[in-house]
């Protein structure tokens, strides 16, 4: 098909099947780090669970959490795992400047994501709620924050991806099309975190 | 196995174990996602249910919904060409399972088998600390 990304740069066959399959191997591997990644974050959410009533006279979940930021912060998750998904579609038609155009819309979701978060981060510690106050806010804290660093990483990502295709002019070979794989896996395992973030510590915090 | 051979048919499968999926695909799993999120937060700022109905629900609503991402948008399926992705996904279930579960059963036994007198001093004594 002339209009795939890949095939459009693979020539010749046998060349094409070597790039298909270290593609394979790449995509591969990148979800066994994800599949450990998601250990890590059971080891903080397991830390969110023993320490659920941990209060130590401070601040409830009921006291502190407002699900309307909440809210928000899962819709930009949702429009912009929906958004990557469209620059995925885009990047397997091979039309470059359609994948730059979702890639741009799901990072700004992205940071309004971040942005909220940091805003509640900075309205807790302001009231004296921070992760010093007691073993709840220490494991609401590392859980929360360490999902935040992830998606910041996969923005400094996108950010760099978008950089190296729009500014330096790198083609939609087999190169990017790994690393936007990656980056699309990484992505939605990261709204898939938020799941069970919203559920366990915001949902069930406020019950 | 590479793309020309198989065309763009829906939740089409390359050989790197991951599906491209459609626009309808996504459309698919972004409006169940959206159902299950309102679901969810609709289950507990109504307070419709009891605090424990409440809870199953929203862990069933949650679980089904990490089930509707993979499908919808990580494309993840039983076809053979994912056999490893789902073994490590189902390995790394198992340790999630033990390391969460383990955590919260001994923990719990420690509570239960604390003397009553010390769980009486903890809360005195952080505040002499604070």
């Amino acid at each position: 098909m002339p209009t795939d990304a890949v095939a459009a740069h693979g020539g010749h066959d046998h060349h094409h099947d070597h790039a298909q399959e270290q593609l394979a191997n790449k995509v591969f591997g990148f979800w066994l780090y994800l599949m450990t990644d998601c250990i890590l974050f059971a080891t903080a959410f397991a830390g969110v669970a023993v320490n659920r009533h941990s209060y130590a006279g401070g601040p409830t979940g009921k006291d502190i959490f407002e699900l309307n930021g909440v809210i928000i912060e899962t819709a930009c998750l949702l429009f912009s795992s929906v958004t990557y998904g469209f620059a995925m579609l885009a990047a397997h038609r091979n039309n470059k400047s359609q994948v730059m155009l979702w890639l741009g819309i799901t990072f700004l979701f992205g940071l309004g994501f971040i942005g909220f978060e940091v805003k509640e981060f900075m309205h807790l510690v302001a009231d004296g709620n921070g992760p010093e106050r007691s073993a709840f806010l220490s494991s609401f804290f590392l859980l929360v924050a360490t999902h935040g660093c992830h998606v910041t990483a996969g923005l400094l990502w996108m950010a760099t991806l978008m950089f190296q295709m729009g500014v330096m002019g790198k083609p939609l070979n087999t190169t990017y099309m790994s690393r936007l794989t990656c980056l699309s896996l990484f992505w939605h395992f990261l709204d898939i975190v938020w799941i069970c973030v919203f559920t366990v510590v915001y949902l069930m915090g406020v019950i | 196995m590479d793309h020309s051979a198989h065309g763009h048919s829906h939740g089409h499968v390359d050989a790197a174990g991951a599906s491209h999926g459609s626009y309808t695909s996504y459309a698919i799993g972004f409006v169940l996602s959206v159902i299950l999120t309102a679901a969810a937060f609709w289950a507990v700022m109504s307070h419709a249910m009891s605090p424990g109905a409440t809870v199953t629900t929203i862990v069933i609503l949650a679980i089904v919904q990490v089930f509707v991402h993979l499908y919808y948008f990580l494309h993840l399926n039983f076809s053979s060409e994912q056999r490893w992705n789902i073994t490590a996904f189902a390995f790394a279930g198992i340790v999630v399972l033990i390391v969460i579960g383990g955590s919260l059963w001994i923990i719990h036994n420690m509570t239960d088998r604390m003397m009553p007198q010390m769980q009486q001093s903890l809360p005195g004594l952080q505040e002499q600390q604070g």
